[in-house]
């Protein structure tokens, strides 16, 4: 048994130590928000925060979480920047197919935690890891710097 | 099981037929849409809310003749699960719930449909909730999402539907109110009497509402345009609450008690047959519950054969996957080589084929007394669809019935398949919808679906078949690859006189196209040369190929509309004058057959001069840059596109500006329609740009998005303008036509900043890139 902190709350996992945290997510805590997409951090669909960072959860194995806290897409909305990303992307109107959107939301809150007013390189160079396949990259530029001008 | 190639000629006349129908005039689906007076029907006394006033609208009055019954019941799939799929419920509380019939896929389809009801209906959008409908063709028709087609071909069904409700709620309040209906206004969900100063919300009026005659649809008065209130304004999507949270709404987010989890695993080149495989040792690995082999029907867009692994959970499935040592019987298995077929199409191309397929006027006497005769050889690869929700498909094989959680593009479609790959009756499978990561066209094809149904016969639990990554990429009904070799004239006048086309493309079944490998009817009407003359070679591929958004369309239009521009070049015309030319020609041979085909010269015109105005196009531009325009007919839209860019010494290419102009009737909503031109000018430059799969001795090599380089964030033009011509005319769709013309327009583009002419996708193959 693994003791996690997953969006604030501990949670008790049985789950070989190797299995990626991203399965560990998805088929044993029923956080599917967290998405599959291509298995070798290529795509950036599985991102979620470990210990306040960007991390592809299909590269990480659950027993290397240790005890950084984790925060999922269904928990970010609990702190400042990713709950003004989150309500930036509805302003936005960003998603379209929606598969993406999970890890595109949790490298953006990311970066503001980092950088509060990020510019374009910023943005870009947050971002890269993250695949749209729709094509929504104008609209999630836009709603990034529209979450950073939100009011403290 | 079928042999392997009767099975790839079924598999590829299925598809084939699908694109036909798809791409066929979607302003006049057959059978027509518009309801009979008996299928027009109501629903009282559904659910466990209280009274509500719900309708559904079918292609046949059995289905309508159904009795009241619990719409909470869900069993088999039975007549009583019908009620469940009305198009509007209407609650007390004055809620309206609004029923999607499609496949949500990203194309917006979930918003606007509600947004067509309620227009109608009259109802405050604000207390409207969009729920996804079952899957019952029986009452809704066509179920599908693709070609475009879902806004045309529901466009008076659904208005009829929203209008039909009306009727009734206003019959109830004049009945209330002892007054004449013709009296009562509606609006945002409430009925009001202006002489008598009486009002009632739809809720209060819900009960009343459903005793009342149902009404004729053909009596209905529909809105024109000037009336419209909620059709044409900008919406958020109605699921982005949940989408922007995490919560489950795609396939792969199904989670049932007791629920198993399953890979399958097919021979890497197409057709191989599974000989034997190391069952004990899979059997041993941890987490594992079975495996077994599966024959399958032999037919790919049903099951081929491969190994099904049964874990408790994905990660043991897929990591068992990994440890699997299966022999393939390769001797009906591909061997294609797209190297190969990339070579032998070069050197074929110049002996145009003894038998033309369209011949008009006379080509070879344009060609001697031209001004101007100029020849270029074009190509294209194959590309993969690569969605970024793996395929996926959930099933539970219980009580005689198999119930399904299926991202797909076509469920209605996949019933019968699922039905023969499971060995059951289509009557026998309940089907629920969910939200689609991604389609682009691979997810008209329910293989995944039929082989989550096949392994669910064998499994005692509800489970959950995940492809991996690979599978998807390995296991795709593909774009094909194709080699146009053009000769064309141009007269004394510098206008567009003689066509000729090789075209070198594929069959399956040694006598037609591949699916999706035959020249569109678009550029049938688009390329109105007076004298014309088309032939085909064509190569048999094992490879399964398919519908890639905008099929043919997607990559046809890059090499006309390019040689188009080689054409105006060496006539040394303006680029502009000389489309708007051409599309002006009369070409009596090249119009139209079927009167139900909207194309039309004028849009076309209309689309070219407005992008050509909004670009800035005729002004100078500094050295090194470009601005190249291109236009096409596709998928019941005009569409013009321009890229204006520049491009330094190492063939880095800056993307200053994207303008594209589309007329496709009246724009529903309007973020989503600027949002679907922003991504497909989006897809269309990331494919050309880099995608290409190749394939050695019937494997794909391209396997992961690491090989595959679909465009990033720090490459995305931030510059992409979406104009849209309003018009009268019935809107059509909006998830393909801002595609083909991207590629003409950025290759013309390049070929205006540097001289040099793309002739060839992708364009990293040329040694260009995109500037960050």
């Amino acid at each position: 048994m693994l003791t996690l902190t997953i969006n604030g709350q501990p949670r008790e996992v049985d789950a070989p130590a190797d299995t990626p945290l991203l399965w560990v997510l998805r088929d044993h805590l029923n956080l599917v928000g967290t998405k599959y997409g291509c298995g070798v951090a290529q795509c950036g669909v599985c991102t979620v925060h470990v210990g306040g960072k960007p991390v592809r959860s299909c590269q990480l194995a659950v027993g290397d979480v240790g005890t950084r806290a984790v925060v999922t897409i269904e928990g970010v909305g609990n702190t400042t920047h990713g709950a003004r990303v989150q309500q930036a992307w509805l302003e936005e109107a960003v998603p379209q197919c929606g598969y993406c959107q999970a890890g595109q939301i949790m490298s953006a809150a990311a970066l503001l935690d980092r950088i509060p007013q990020p510019n374009d390189a910023d943005i870009d160079a947050a971002m890269a890891g993250n695949l749209c396949r729709c094509g929504t990259y104008i609209r999630i530029r836009r709603a990034i710097k529209n979450a950073a001008a939100k009011p403290a | 099981m079928t042999d392997i190639q009767s099975g790839f000629s079924q598999s590829d006349a299925y598809l084939s037929a699908l694109i036909d129908e798809l791409r066929s005039s979607p302003t006049a689906p057959k059978p027509p849409v518009t309801m009979h007076r008996r299928t027009f029907f109501k629903l009282t006394g559904a659910g466990a809310a209280g009274l509500v006033l719900g309708f559904y609208l079918g292609n046949e009055a059995r289905a309508a003749e159904t009795p009241n019954v619990d719409a909470g019941s869900r069993g088999a799939a039975g007549e009583e699960n019908r009620v469940m799929n009305a198009f509007i419920r209407i609650a007390p509380d004055n809620t309206i719930t609004i029923y999607s019939k499609c496949p949500e896929i990203g194309q917006g389809i979930k918003t606007s449909f509600g947004v067509i009801i309620a227009e109608e209906l009259d109802a405050d959008w604000s207390h409207v909730a969009m729920e996804q409908a079952e899957i019952n063709p029986k009452v809704y028709g066509s179920q599908g999402a693709g070609g475009s087609t879902s806004i045309p071909r529901a466009w008076n069904q659904l208005r009829q539907a929203g209008a039909g409700a009306k009727a009734m709620l206003v019959a109830a309040a004049a009945r209330q109110w002892d007054v004449d209906p013709s009296e009562i206004t509606a609006r945002d969900s409430i009925l009001s009497h202006a002489a008598s100063g009486r009002s009632a919300t739809y809720g209060a009026l819900a009960a009343t509402a459903a005793t009342m005659p149902v009404p004729d649809p053909k009596a209905l008065k529909l809105k024109n345009r000037s009336e419209y209130r909620l059709i044409g304004k900008r919406y958020r999507g109605v699921d982005d609450p949940k989408v922007v949270t995490g919560q489950p709404l795609f396939g792969i987010d199904v989670q049932l008690p007791g629920m198993v989890y399953a890979s399958y695993t097919k021979c890497p080149a197409a057709g191989g047959k599974v000989a034997s495989f190391n069952l004990d040792e899979i059997k041993g690995q941890p987490g594992v519950l079975d495996a077994f082999a599966i024959d399958g029907t032999g037919v790919m867009v049903e099951v081929m054969p491969g190994v099904a692994i049964i874990a408790k959970d994905t990660w043991s499935a897929l990591q068992a996957k990994r440890k699997l040592k299966v022999e393939w019987d390769l001797s009906e298995a591909s061997r294609d080589s797209s190297s190969r077929f990339s070579a032998r199409a070069r050197q074929l191309a110049t002996d145009f084929p003894a038998r033309a397929d369209v011949n008009i006027g006379d080509v070879d006497k344009s060609f001697g007394e031209a001004a101007k005769v100029i020849e270029a050889y074009y190509e294209y690869p194959f590309a993969a669809h690569a969605p970024l929700e793996p395929m996926n498909a959930t099933a539970h094989w219980h009580d005689g019935v198999m119930e399904m959680w299926v991202p797909t593009q076509q469920p209605d479609r996949g019933l019968p398949l699922v039905a023969k790959a499971a060995g059951i009756s289509q009557d026998q499978i309940v089907m629920h919808q969910t939200r689609v990561g991604g389609g682009f066209g691979r997810r008209l094809v329910n293989d995944y679906a039929c082989e989550a149904a096949a392994i669910a016969r064998k499994v005692a639990a509800p489970v959950k078949l995940q492809w991996t990554r690979e599978d998807d990429f390995g296991h795709d009904f593909y774009r094909p690859a194709g080699y146009h070799q053009f000769k064309g004239a141009v007269d004394k006048g510098g206008r567009l006189d003689a066509w000729q086309e090789h075209f070198i493309t594929f069959t399956a079944d040694g006598k037609k196209e591949a699916s999706g490998a035959n020249l569109t009817d678009n550029l049938r009407y688009s390329i109105k040369a007076p004298n014309l003359r088309r032939g085909k070679t064509m190569f048999p591929l094992r490879i399964p190929t398919g519908a890639w958004r905008a099929p043919g369309d997607n990559a046809q239009v890059f090499a006309a509309q390019s040689f188009m521009h080689e054409l105006s070049f060496a006539a040394g015309r303006d680029h502009v004058e000389f489309l708007l030319d051409a599309v002006n020609r009369d070409v009596p041979e090249l119009a139209p057959k079927d009167q139900s085909v909207n194309f039309s010269p004028r849009r076309a015109a209309d689309v070219i001069r407005l992008c050509a105005e909004k670009a800035g196009w005729g002004r100078a531009l500094p050295k090194g840059s470009g601005l190249g325009l291109a236009w096409c007919y596709s998928h019941a839209g005009h569409v013009a596109q321009s890229v204006e860019l520049s491009v330094d010494a190492d063939k880095q290419i800056r993307i200053d500006r994207i303008v594209v102009v589309l007329d496709v009737g009246p724009i529903i909503d309007m973020a989503g329609s600027e949002a679907q031109a922003q991504g497909a000018s989006t897809d269309a430059l990331s494919t050309a740009m880099g995608l290409k799969i190749n394939i050695e001795n019937g494997r794909i090599l391209e396997r992961n998005y690491n090989a595959y380089p679909i465009l990033r964030m720090p490459f995305a033009p931030t510059t992409i303008e979406a104009h849209f011509i309003q018009s009268d005319h019935s809107p059509t769709g909006m998830g393909e036509p801002a595609f083909p013309a991207l590629a003409p327009a950025l290759g013309n583009a390049i070929f205006s900043a540097t001289g040099e002419r793309v002739r060839r996708l992708p364009l990293r193959d040329l040694g260009y890139s995109l500037a960050v």
